[in-house]
């Protein structure tokens, strides 16, 4: 058993699918036509053979009022990997991004938190294994 | 004015405002984590949701919403009574 797959629950996939390719750099990989909305899935370009990223219709009745909940209190529903925390934050904040955190430093790993214009905020992050 | 001692007496709340006063403006989950990481502060989010609703019946804190976000602001000047009080300069200002 692998994980493959992960998932976030989006306002509008094709606002959605802007954000993730234009914004943060993701390529898509599925687009497949599913009635009112579509199978649609991005990867990383850094691993296109890896795990996928779902942006998932909100439609349910629980899933707005659970994401507005964490959203509230600043909690992202996700995280992504980054290398250089410093570089990304000031990239994404020059194109407009919303961080509710700016990068705090905990010793072994760097964190920021933006909005992903979707309903989400997001985790990036940066390990510093201690040299 | 117990409201500001009972405050100020817990650990906790001390570093809460440790935190705040570093980088004020901070959400729940930035709080929580740096009182975790840094302070090894391993209380549940909701105990500290609850130390800070203490905070700021005391004034110290100010929660205030930014669109869909809810920030917590640090705000120092009910310390100022404790000073009034009792003057740390010798003469009263």
């Amino acid at each position: 058993m692998r994980v493959n797959l992960s998932s976030v629950m989006v306002d509008d996939q094709a606002k959605a699918l802007r954000f993730y390719t234009e914004m943060l750099g993701f390529q898509k990989k599925h687009d497949i036509p599913m009635g009112e909305h579509r199978w649609l899935t991005v990867v990383s370009p850094e691993d296109p053979d890896g795990v996928e990223l779902a942006l998932e219709p909100d439609e349910h009745p629980a899933a707005k009022p659970f994401k507005s909940a964490i959203v509230e209190d600043g909690i992202p529903f996700t995280s992504f990997a980054v290398r250089d925390i410093a570089a990304e934050y000031e990239r994404l904040e020059s194109l407009g991004v919303r961080f509710t955190q700016p990068p705090v430093d905990y010793g072994t790993v760097i964190t920021a938190v933006f909005d992903d214009t979707c309903g989400n905020l997001i985790m990036i992050a940066q390990e510093t294994p201690e040299s | 004015m117990n409201d500001l001692y009972r405050a100020i007496a817990d650990p906790t709340r001390r570093a809460i405002l440790d935190e705040l006063v570093e980088r004020d403006g901070q959400s729940l989950f930035e709080l929580c984590g740096r009182l975790t990481m840094k302070h090894g502060i391993g209380s549940s989010r909701q105990a500290i949701s609850q130390h800070l609703e203490v905070l700021e019946s005391a004034g110290l804190v100010v929660v205030r919403r930014e669109g869909r976000y809810k920030f917590h602001w640090f705000n120092g000047e009910p310390l100022r009574a404790i000073t009034k009080r009792w003057p740390t300069n010798g003469h009263r200002s």
